[in-house]
């Protein structure tokens, strides 16, 4: 086994162990937690097929900012009563599992009885699609217009934001 | 003789953990911090182990480790711990990618060895930083959390949403530097501020180039630190001592730690950003040989780097705190839109610059 091999073995292990702890976790507080794991072994995984950019932005934005909030919404509401929030479950449990069975043969059809025997090595044109002056050239020209029109909806977003938390000015 | 790549790092990280970071922390940080702030309120200061006090932090740190370690009955026990290390971890990560200076020649056996005075010259060492201070949330809101305890868990809520507020303009405030150099690797910044500016005899700075960046920079930087006019996150007077009110010896020590390191790095930074680094301006006029010029680099970013320190400690203790809602209004209505005219006006110059404006 290569170092390579190594270090996305043991990646890919806390990845799928995080995951699965993040969803077996009665406290959401130590779910949340979980999930930031999970994100950083995605990053890692990231960095190993050189995508350095999509890897710290993952971090970045993920760990960095929405786990933030997430946690911060869960410490100011406390959940800690689990049994009130498995009230509502039942039926959609049941649908819930079914999808996720399915998904999951779904999932073994594509890559588990597809994959190559044998690893590939990286071109080195590849690696240089992960770094952030190929990605900047590439949005700016090539993908300009999906680009404008995610800005957009980024900005339609912070006015409904802005909206939704103004004071309302009473008459 | 060649070094493998991965002993030559671990070699640099025991470099600079115990012999830069650590004696920093106890004298640098510790010991003149409490001269300083002695100085200013017209004290003495620590004057009794050893001469002139100077063995102080030896003895302040058996006393932190020989504590008694209390974790509060109803905490979270493992979050409890897990707070201290998180903070202290990513307070340490920063300075794998800071540039101490340029190469160090060294001669073995007649041949030149050229050492990166840098753990790691990363490709994406901005990100790299942006990202660490977006996690160094995490320490402050966990164990205020966990703690279990009300003055905590405000101070923990708070922190998270002052961080969160000034990292923005701390990201759209370095968008002005990566636009004027053209890369995200920290040393190559430091090397795109050699030369003269105006008049030939200005440095060719970051901050003469971009006065309203670093301004804006600066200030975010003293509110992603926690430190006086924004240490709202442990405000003595409303909340006891904030996040960390529930934790004793050893651990309380690694947030103090955590603490002065983060200033650290925030001092480093800047340096690197816009005080030109490891570069002193005027060193090619004395032909001086490569080894020399080397080490007066590495001399020029430690004085630089101590003088912004020393900045950080006199402002902590001659300005009043911020009101929470002060401290949101100068983040968002007026830090964010400074920065933003920042890159727009970086944006006009590169277009256009200064030089041709006249005819």
């Amino acid at each position: 086994m290569t170092f390579e091999q190594g270090v996305f073995y043991s990646l890919a292990g806390v990845t799928v162990f995080s995951a699965v702890m993040m969803l077996l976790q009665r406290n959401p507080v130590n779910s949340a937690l979980f999930l930031i794991l999970n994100f950083f072994c995605l990053g890692g995984l990231y960095l190993t097929l050189n995508a350095q950019f999509i890897a710290l932005v993952h971090i970045l934005v993920y760990a960095g900012a929405i786990m933030v909030l997430f946690l911060f919404v869960i410490m100011l509401l406390n959940l800690g009563d689990d049994k009130r929030l498995t009230e509502h479950l039942g039926m959609r449990m049941y649908l819930g599992i079914a999808f996720s069975v399915g998904l999951l043969v779904e999932l073994l059809y594509m890559f588990g009885f597809n994959t190559p025997s044998s690893y590939t090595q990286l071109s080195p044109a590849s690696a240089e699609m992960g770094t952030v002056e190929f990605i900047g050239k590439v949005l700016f020209t090539k993908f300009l217009f999906p680009f404008e029109i995610t800005s957009f909806l980024l900005l339609v977003a912070i006015i409904g934001a802005v909206l939704l938390a103004k004071k309302k000015i009473v008459q | 003789m060649e070094i493998s790549p991965v002993i030559e790092a671990l070699i640099k990280i025991i470099v600079v953990i115990f012999f830069i970071l650590l004696p920093c922390v106890a004298y640098l940080g510790v010991q003149l911090e409490r001269k300083l702030s002695a100085w200013i309120q017209n004290r003495v200061g620590p004057n009794r182990v050893g001469p002139y006090g100077l063995l102080q932090p030896l003895a302040d740190i058996p006393k932190l480790f020989f504590k008694e370690d209390i974790v509060p009955a109803a905490a979270n026990k493992f979050v409890h711990s897990l707070g201290p290390l998180i903070s202290l971890t990513i307070a340490f990560s920063t300075f794998a990618v800071m540039p101490f200076g340029d190469t160090l020649p060294i001669v073995v056996n007649g041949v030149v060895h050229n050492i990166s005075l840098q753990i790691a010259n990363v490709n994406i060492g901005v990100l790299y930083v942006l990202a660490l201070s977006s996690l160094a949330v995490y320490g402050i809101t966990l164990s205020g959390w966990s703690s279990n305890n009300k003055y905590s868990l405000l101070g923990g809520i708070r922190s998270s949403a002052q961080m969160i507020s000034y990292e923005l303009s701390l990201g759209l405030s370095i968008i002005g530097i990566v636009m004027l150099s053209n890369t995200l690797q920290l040393n190559d910044i430091v090397k795109a501020q050699s030369g003269y500016y105006l008049f030939g005899f200005l440095p060719n700075w970051n901050i003469f180039v971009q006065p309203i960046g670093f301004i804006t920079f600066f200030v975010a930087m003293f509110a992603e630190t926690n430190r006086l006019p924004f240490d709202l996150p442990e405000a003595e007077p409303e909340l006891v001592a904030g996040y960390h009110t529930e934790y004793t010896g050893m651990k309380f020590g690694m947030f103090m730690l955590s603490e002065f390191l983060a200033m650290f790095a925030a001092a480093g930074m800047i340096t690197t950003l816009y005080l030109g680094g490891w570069q002193a301006p005027y060193i090619e006029y004395l032909n001086l040989s490569p080894f020399v010029v080397s080490l007066v680099q590495v001399g020029a970013f430690f004085t630089k780097f101590a003088l912004i320190v020393v900045f950080f400690m006199i402002v902590r203790w001659s300005m009043p705190r911020f009101r929470y809602d002060q401290l949101m209004n100068i983040g968002w209505k007026v830090m964010i839109p400074l920065s933003l005219l920042n890159i727009a006006l970086t944006g006009l110059f590169i277009l256009k610059p200064i030089h041709t404006w006249f005819n």
